[in-house]
């Protein structure tokens, strides 16, 4: 504990040094107004509310190392995480600063279009709700893989679970990373790409090796808290400036908008063609690739029993959907109050809709033309809050998947000691923050459009179905899992790299083999005729025992009978 | 997991109503999450035109953002609708279970 004091204590004296650092190079710049961050000054208020945010999630990581003795405290929080807690916890795992920031623009180019988005990353929620999220919490220890594997061989089962997992991780880890360096970059000049990924990684490390699920958890709520006010604020701004009439937020939006009333019509991508196919392949990836996250999975682990598992995915459901109405307001907003304002775009005589920092811009200006430098500040700060409970929550969920599924039970084959098992977790945790931090940087100046369609179409097409088939399908063998689940990830990962994105955009190479950016509506069926076609010709004898023992894992998937206690400390 | 608890809750008719029961209600509610939203995403795909045009002859605001706005609210009301269903009837069901099997 001393230790964790120690490095504590000296990180916040690290970050008031880079604090005063900066300052200085402030006003080195402010001295060279040639020099290109001289545009912004340092944004004060920004720094000191990371600041402040910094300090208290520190504090919390210090008292949730008190508290993080086992491993069910470790990777579950003590399952002691109440219903409401968990779904604010749920709602700041999920709304990324990507969505907030991304449904924003998306709307703020394309009008109507965004909110087709907005839509689809909210129907995985039911859907995880009446298929998933109580079964997980009865059968479950601290993975998804532990119900995957629950009556199958542990072995093959939990590797290609954990494969998933980990690609999945480490993917959407490098676009947490990547957005978080040029976000941090654009909001404070000073702090440079790389240095705002190593800020990131760092303090990841500290919150999730010391305070496991626990400071997890409660970083993700003081987020989901951050945000929620935070854009409702925003919104409730707009609403004032346009006299609490949606007409009048429309029609001025349409008037302030080059395409003017196209943006009402966006049916597509404005600029794009409608393809039926597309669409529905994507509504798939959304809404599947949702409900195979494994981090949010990971979230069903942590409270005391079934019921607080469902009642959180209520309360999840209703601030993430009200979270993506008040995106949607908030991209129309930033159409009338950021676009044509000079003080936000690059060139108004070009184009009124080019903002100064980049694509991802329009809410944080929105922030500054309705309250300041103050709420800029305050906004700055959510967004980096809300990468910093992401990339904790996928930091831990990558980290469970190697220590408790390949190493406590593929490697030593259940016969490690729960404290091997953490200490081996935690290591994890420190090389997949330093691995993200390397690959943040290395991914700097790459294209990495593709990673969204990467992550959802292998949730989707493998986690999603084995987990489901797993809990519902009494034929479900070993042999099917595993092969089912290879389809699923390797099929997305094939169909993606010879796709539009990878294939033409990243590589290169030409017009795609396989014309689709979303393979999932071919391997989602394709894994599914694997697995039962894999399953039902599997005649060995240990596929009959899987099949018994259906029953019994019925019994506790649907009572809770057996369950993991929550720890009783 | 104790096997003769286990297999006195399957003997059980209770269990099997509970089962059935709550299968038949998460499965129809996730058929109609998906009927809901395939529709929206085939609608664009199919009908753009119904789902642009405006909602009144003076309006701006087109028929599709309605359905849109629609479909997150319906959302987060059949989640209410399960769980309301679950605490009233599942849980006090899963209960009795429980305490029968254990007798």
């Amino acid at each position: 504990m001393k230790t964790l004091k120690s490095i504590i204590s000296t990180l916040l004296a690290a970050t008031a040094l880079l604090a005063t650092q900066m300052s200085r190079a402030a006003d080195v710049i402010a001295a060279a107004p040639a020099a290109a961050a001289a545009e912004q000054p340092l944004n004060w208020h920004a720094i000191i509310m990371f600041i402040v945010f910094v300090g208290i999630t520190l504090g919390i990581t210090y008292w949730a190392a008190k508290r993080t003795k086992t491993a069910t405290d470790f990777y579950a929080a003590g399952r002691g995480i109440t219903g409401l807690q968990n779904g604010l916890a749920i709602a700041g795992d999920y709304m990324s600063a990507a969505s907030f920031l991304g449904i924003a623009a998306l709307v703020y180019f394309n009008g109507f279009f965004g909110l087709i988005f907005s839509v689809g990353w909210l129907v995985g929620w039911p859907i995880i709700l009446f298929l998933i999220a109580e079964r997980l919490r009865n059968l479950g220890k601290f993975t998804y893989a532990d119900v995957a594997s629950f009556r199958l061989k542990q072995g093959p089962v939990r590797t290609m679970a954990a494969i998933g997992s980990l690609i999945v991780v480490i993917w959407y880890l490098i676009g947490q990373a990547v957005g978080a360096g040029q976000l941090l970059h654009t909001l404070v000049p000073q702090i440079s790409y790389r240095e705002s990924i190593v800020i990131v990684g760092g303090l990841i490390i500290i919150y999730v090796t010391f305070g496991g699920m626990k400071a997890t958890t409660w970083v993700q709520i003081i987020k989901a808290g951050l945000l929620l006010g935070g854009a409702t604020l925003i919104a409730l701004g707009v609403m004032a400036h346009e006299g609490f009439s949606f007409e009048k937020l429309f029609s001025d939006a349409v008037a302030a908008h080059p395409k003017h009333m196209e943006i009402m019509k966006s049916v597509v991508r404005i600029g794009s063609h409608s393809n039926p196919i597309e669409s529905i392949s994507l509504g798939l990836t959304l809404m599947f690739g949702t409900a195979g996250l494994p981090h949010i999975l990971m979230r069903f682990f942590t409270v005391t029993d079934a019921k607080a598992a469902r009642k959180s995915v209520l309360y999840g459901t209703c601030f993430i959907g009200y979270f993506y109405i008040l995106t949607f307001i908030i991209g129309f907003g930033a159409i009338v109050l950021v676009a044509n304002n000079p003080q936000y775009v690059v060139d108004v005589t070009k184009n009124v809709l080019n903002l100064k920092g980049g694509g991802s811009m329009p809410a944080v200006y929105l922030a500054h033309a309705i309250g300041g430098d103050l709420f800029l500040g305050f906004i700055a700060a959510v967004a980096f809050a809300t990468i910093l409970a992401v990339v904790s929550g996928l930091t831990l969920a990558g980290a469970s998947a190697l220590s408790h599924d390949i190493y406590a039970n593929v490697i030593m084959k259940g016969k490690s000691t729960e404290a091997q098992e953490v200490w081996v977790s935690k290591l994890c945790v420190v090389g997949l923050g330093i691995l993200a931090i390397l690959l943040g940087i290395a991914f700097e100046k790459q294209n990495v459009a593709y990673i969204v369609a990467l992550t959802f179409s292998i949730a989707a097409c493998a986690n999603f179905p084995i987990l489901v088939l797993s809990v519902f399908w009494r034929g479900l063998t070993t042999r099917g899992a595993v092969l089912g689940g290879y389809t699923g990830i390797f099929g997305s990962i094939g169909l993606l790299i010879i796709g539009p994105t990878v294939w033409t955009k990243v590589l290169g190479m030409g017009p795609a083999i396989f014309p689709y950016d979303f393979p999932t509506f071919v391997v989602l069926p394709a894994v599914l005729i694997v697995s039962y076609v894999a399953s039902v010709t599997d005649n060995s004898e240990s596929a009959k025992q899987e099949r018994a023992l259906f029953d019994a894992q019925k019994v506790r998937s649907e009572t809770g009978l057996g369950a993991e206690a929550a720890a009783s400390h | 997991m104790s096997s003769p608890l286990a297999s006195k809750i399957q003997n059980n008719p209770k269990y099997h109503q509970l089962v059935q029961q709550r299968d038949a209600l998460a499965w129809s509610l996730s058929a109609i999450v998906c009927v809901i939203y395939f529709g929206f995403i085939l609608m664009i795909a199919f009908a753009p035109g119904f789902l642009t045009q405006p909602i009144s002859p003076t309006s701006v605001i087109p028929v599709g953002m309605l359905i849109g706005v629609g479909v997150i609210v319906a959302s987060c009301l059949l989640t209410a609708v399960y769980v309301s269903r679950a605490n009233g009837t599942f849980d006090p069901l899963t209960q009795e279970i429980i305490e029968e099997a254990s007798k």
